[in-house]
């Protein structure tokens, strides 16, 4: 028994249970209902402009890292709690998975 | 006196016997379609970075008749992660105010306050 | 002809049975007794080899806690009025070794309990000439719930994370420590975080959140858990920024 470094783990989870809490669904209502709907238009010169900015950057990829982060941790409990077990191909699909998206906005925002 | 001790096997399906942990687990789905809708999100952002043409595409494929059913889908479990996020709230964060302990509703309501103030500035932001 | 209940009820001999089984009683059926009564009518008139615990009666000792119907609770707390015309089925709690018919093996959860250091660890000693350690109201409200516990293990059987891991320290002994953590006269928070911040501590609980609602003396173990996973990350942060400094 020992101090666990599962804060490490656990603080962006915490982090990002709550920006998915308050931002995903707005985010899902909009490319999900509003857009298809043509209520609204994510037109590419806005939407570039915007992640052009560095607090538009940041604020695309907390929308996206913090969630993700969140997502891996929970299904990685999870599927222990369904008796698939704590081992290192869990561990590594969810936060590999994680670890994808999250590289991948990190580049795509960079190079906008 | 003998002693052997007797220790009942967990089986697999343990979730399934109890409304209570039925419960629990489509809160902890909720998670696989925030993850899922992240994937899309990215990918969204990698077609941000590719140009115009390339984002088009994408917001295309947004309004096909499987990304608006996917997308529901998510929804659904998004709002129901938020619900039973709030709801949990005043356990992990519980507020003293001058000696007194600020109610549970408090707490939640707040987060159901600043759930609706960030969507408005999303939807204005976005044009709505 | 008065009115009858039925009971089945798990029966295991280690001397004889390989696996536990079930036995049925008939007992009588009245208003106000509760689960306890009718064991207690089993052992005085039916059968007196049926094995149990129970104290006092009322919901303060711990000692009766059973799983009835799938739910753990206490026999005392239990009404035979809530199961009227079913079968009431009794079973030794969750999660638990079975020594002998609804007798459960707690040495696990008494280990578990010493580890957290379930003592006042003052931040200074004081000999008793300097007085005693003063509180307020206030101080005592902040952790009063968390006293509460009666350590009778309901909250061990509800949890799903004691059911996988049998090393997990588990609701009551993390709602202890936090009591011991909240209150102003301790210093000790450091001292337990070895095992209360360890893997097997509350990094194992995932806020399924059935503990507190098995409870039946409302001290909220889950709330203790996650205050606590919030405050173990604080010292983490602490101590990975300026090393060995907040100690």
């Amino acid at each position: 028994m020992a101090r666990s470094n599962k804060p490490i783990l656990w603080l962006p989870f915490a982090g990002g249970g709550l920006v998915a809490a308050l931002i995903t669904p707005v985010l899902i209502l909009i490319t999900g209902i509003l857009v298809p709907l043509g209520v609204l238009h994510l037109s590419y010169e806005t939407l570039a402009a915007f992640a052009h900015h560095p607090i538009g950057k940041l604020i695309l990829f907390g929308a996206v890292a913090l969630p993700a982060w969140h997502a891996a941790h929970r299904l990685r409990m999870t599927a222990h709690d369904l008796g698939l077990g704590g081992g290192i191909a869990v561990k590594a699909a969810c936060y590999g998975t994680a670890g994808l998206v999250i590289l991948a906005s990190a580049v795509a925002l960079i190079a906008i | 006196m003998s002693r052997r001790p007797y220790l009942r096997k967990v089986e697999r399906s343990w979730w399934l016997q109890h409304p209570r942990y039925i419960s629990y687990m489509i809160r902890e789905l909720t998670s696989l379609f925030v993850g899922l809708y992240c994937v899309l999100l990215a990918v969204g952002l990698v077609r941000l970075s590719q140009g115009h043409s390339a984002w088009d595409g994408f917001v295309a494929n947004l309004s096909s008749p499987l990304g608006i059913s996917f997308q529901s889908i998510c929804l659904v479990f998004a709002v129901y992660h938020s619900v039973t996020w709030f709801a949990l709230t005043p356990k992990a964060m519980p507020l003293m105010v001058k000696g007194e302990p600020v109610p549970g509703i408090a707490i939640v309501g707040a987060h159901y306050v600043a759930w609706a103030v960030v969507s408005a500035v999303v939807l204005i932001g976005a044009g709505i | 002809m008065s009115e009858i209940i039925m009971l089945e009820v798990l029966r295991y001999h280690p001397e004889t049975d390989s696996a536990p089984y079930f036995q049925r009683y008939t007992v009588p059926y009245q208003d106000d007794w509760v689960v306890l009564d009718a064991l207690n009518h089993i052992k005085d008139h039916l059968d007196a080899t049926l094995s149990y615990r129970w104290s006092c009666h009322m919901a303060v000792c711990g000692s009766c806690g059973m799983m009835i119907n799938g739910e753990p609770k206490l026999s005392c707390h239990t009404f035979l009025r809530d199961y009227r015309g079913a079968v009431i089925r009794v079973e030794p709690l969750d999660h638990f070794p079975i020594e002998r018919d609804l007798v459960i093996v707690m040495d696990s959860f008494m280990d578990k309990l010493s580890s957290v250091k379930p003592w006042l660890i003052p931040k200074q000693d004081k000999p008793p000439s300097a007085g005693e350690y003063l509180q307020s109201p206030a101080e005592l409200g902040v952790f009063h719930q968390y006293t509460q516990c009666i350590n009778c293990l309901l909250c061990y059987a509800a949890c799903p994370q004691c059911g996988l891991n049998e090393d997990f320290v588990g609701p009551a002994a993390l709602a202890l420590a936090h009591r011991y953590n909240l209150d102003s006269r301790d210093g000790g928070k450091d001292a337990r975080a070895e095992v209360v911040a360890s893997n097997e501590g509350i990094w194992e609980c995932t806020f399924v959140g059935a503990c507190s609602e098995v409870c039946p003396k409302h001290v909220d173990p889950a709330a203790a858990i996650q205050q606590t996973k919030i405050s173990a990350s604080v010292d983490w942060l602490k101590d990975l920024l300026t090393p060995g400094g907040h100690r």
